[in-house]
């Protein structure tokens, strides 16, 4: 198993950036999930660490050695794909065998690694079978299978569930977790699923238009976003996020929006006169006794997600979205009132967190 | 409803008559070829023929088609290996090259295979000539494949363009070349695109007679088309044997399209993709 490095990695196709100035470093054993959505660079990212695209700029290191002038056969990567890519004209044994093969390893070897890598996913029945007789899920694992055969330095994945139904796609990260558990590979996996991100991720790459918006543990990315796009990124339903001016206050500060007022703390005094956004999580709401930052509003839209409600309510010309428990019942155009802790807010200047 | 019927019963017809129109020759000498020679020239004209083998037996014997025919298969077989060899690399990399200046590429080859022969045929055996190679087999060879070789482009650029990148992004992950990943993954998985461009290039070297006659003036070189024209002499025109000749040349074609067709049916890539 191998550390991966990536250092100002640039690539641009034509006019458009694909990649600006990408750094980030992945340790040993490590499963590091990049996350964004569609057309963020993500994947582009991934096939210049393959090998499959090259950089304009920087450096792809593994181990600390620079890995740049190798061609993808030559960079002991193994990569699992979101369509699988299976050979379809060879059966599930030649389709994991295949890139052991190719680097012309012994044929007792091969059959032995193709055993344990059957039996470790289970898919030891489907050895003589071809792709197009397999169920999604059983492809899934065959191309997993195929990268975990090579024992390679480092494994990429390339959003490897999306193509499975929702029932599946649980059983199947847990399996991946278990997985990751018992092999401790290095991990390198793209998804626009937040879910997939959270749960499989040591640490989470947010990405957006090319660029890296933070790296984190993903309790640090949900508990303290380092700006606006992360905060609205991560989270279902999404933050509430509100625009308004920051007043000085006796104690501390007072947020004035639009629509409502709210007393805010641990502000530098400097900032007073300024404007900010401030987020607040659906579940750090509390509903109908707000102890200093009581809100009025309006109950528009209740929805149930059968553990829980959102409640979505309307101050003023703004909409907020709060948590309520299952037991509570709400009526549409009921105004209630919002207790907002000062301590749960998320502040961000210009977009970045404060 | 009868609207629908009617629809169909005219198709039905058109279809009849499209094919009518394109079998009646051949039928007509499929038929010569089983008639004896009385029944050739019977006026006014006999339908249904005896079945004799007369015809057949004088092609093979009288006027040896057996060496034109292998003539004929050595150059069509030659030049359709040379053409799917080279149109499966060059198509390959026009399918992955970007696609702007790949169509330019495509468009130049087919601009080639525009010219009338007539306009390149005198280039072409001035070259032979140069080269020594006029009457013999690389000598029609060559310029076979010089023919065949932009359709078959087509045809493979396009099939290829169509194979899912993944596939081969998988091969080379997976430890092949370049080269290794056509090999063992794209061509496996585009036999109907081979089989289709081998087919159509077989047919035309086949078949061609213009240059095959002007370049092979020795009767041991000459190919089937060739020596069928040069069947007839100075006051006879022996019609059964040329008809039997035509039968024997065109049958192995029909087999073979009939033979291959069951490969030429795609879906062999399913199962690649999620389904």
């Amino acid at each position: 198993m191998a550390s991966l490095q990536l250092k100002g990695i640039s690539k641009r196709f034509g006019d458009v950036v694909a990649l600006s100035n990408i750094n980030l470093s992945i340790d040993d054993g490590e499963f590091c999930v990049l996350l964004g959505p569609s057309g963020c660079g993500k994947s582009t990212l991934l096939q210049i660490v393959a090998g499959l695209t090259s950089q304009d700029e920087g450096s792809v290191l593994v181990n600390n050695q620079p890995i740049d002038h190798l061609s993808p056969r030559d960079r002991d990567v193994a990569m699992v794909f979101q369509s699988y890519a299976l050979y379809p004209h060879m059966t599930v044994a030649q389709n994991l065998g295949f890139g052991l093969r190719m680097r012309g390893i012994h044929k007792d070897m091969i059959w032995k690694r193709i055993t344990e890598a059957a039996n470790l996913l289970g898919i030891h029945d489907l050895l003589k079978r071809r792709p197009r007789e397999l169920s999604g899920g059983q492809r899934q694992r065959v191309a997993m299978g195929r990268a975990l055969v090579r024992r390679p330095q480092l494994f990429l994945l390339d959003e490897p569930l999306s193509n499975l139904d929702a029932m599946l796609r649980i059983n199947v990260r847990l399996e991946l977790m278990r997985l990751h558990k018992q092999i401790q590979g290095t991990i390198l996996y793209v998804t626009h699923d937040q879910v997939e991100a959270m749960t499989l991720g040591d640490k989470v790459v947010i990405m957006r238009d090319g660029s890296i918006h933070q790296i984190d543990r993903p309790e640090t990315i949900y508990d303290r976003p380092a700006d606006t796009f992360v905060a609205s990124f991560i989270g279902s339903p999404a933050m509430n996020l509100f625009q308004g001016n920051l007043i000085r206050a006796k104690r501390g500060f007072i947020f004035q929006s639009a629509d409502f007022l709210l007393n805010i703390q641990d502000i530098p005094p400097h900032f007073a006169g300024n404007t900010v956004e401030i987020g607040i999580r659906p579940e750090d709401i509390e509903i109908a006794h707000g102890p200093e930052n009581a809100l009025r509003s309006k109950v528009e839209i209740i929805s149930n997600v059968g553990s829980e409600k959102y409640i979505h309510t309307r101050i003023g010309s703004a909409t907020l979205t709060a948590r309520a428990r299952k037991e509570e019942t709400f009526v549409p155009g009921e105004t209630i009132s919002l207790g907002i802790n000062p301590s749960k807010l998320h502040i961000f200047y210009n977009g970045k967190r404060m | 409803m009868m609207k629908g019927f009617l629809k169909k019963f005219l198709f039905i017809i058109g279809v009849f008559l499209a094919a009518g129109f394109s079998l009646a020759p051949f039928l007509w000498f499929v038929l010569s070829a089983f008639k004896d020679q009385t029944q050739i020239t019977a006026i006014p004209p006999q339908w249904l023929p005896s079945f004799s083998m007369e015809s057949f037996s004088s092609a093979v014997t009288r006027y040896g088609i057996i060496h034109y025919l292998l003539n004929s298969a050595i150059v069509a077989g030659s030049a359709t290996v040379v053409t799917i060899t080279l149109g499966t690399v060059a198509g390959y990399a026009l399918a992955r090259l970007p696609r702007r200046w790949a169509q330019i590429i495509l468009m130049g080859i087919l601009a080639c295979a525009m010219f009338p022969q007539i306009a390149i045929v005198g280039p072409i055996w001035r070259f032979l000539r140069f080269m020594g190679w006029l009457n013999t087999y690389q000598g029609l060879i060559f310029p076979y494949v010089a023919l065949t070789l932009p359709l078959a482009v087509w045809i493979l650029a396009l099939f290829f363009r169509e194979m899912p990148e993944e596939l081969e992004a998988a091969a080379l992950v997976d430890g092949c070349t370049r080269l290794g990943s056509l090999v063992r993954v794209i061509v496996p998985l585009s036999a109907p695109g081979l089989f289709t461009a081998a087919i159509l290039s077989f047919i035309y070297a086949w078949n061609e007679f213009f240059l095959a006659l002007l370049i092979m003036t020795d009767p041991a070189r000459q190919t089937m088309p060739v020596g069928i024209a040069l069947f007839q002499g100075e006051h006879t025109i022996p019609w059964g044997e040329i008809a039997a000749a035509s039968f024997i040349t065109t049958a192995p074609l029909i087999f073979m399209v009939l033979l291959f067709q069951r490969r030429i049916v795609t879906g062999l890539s399913a199962g690649a993709i999620k389904g």
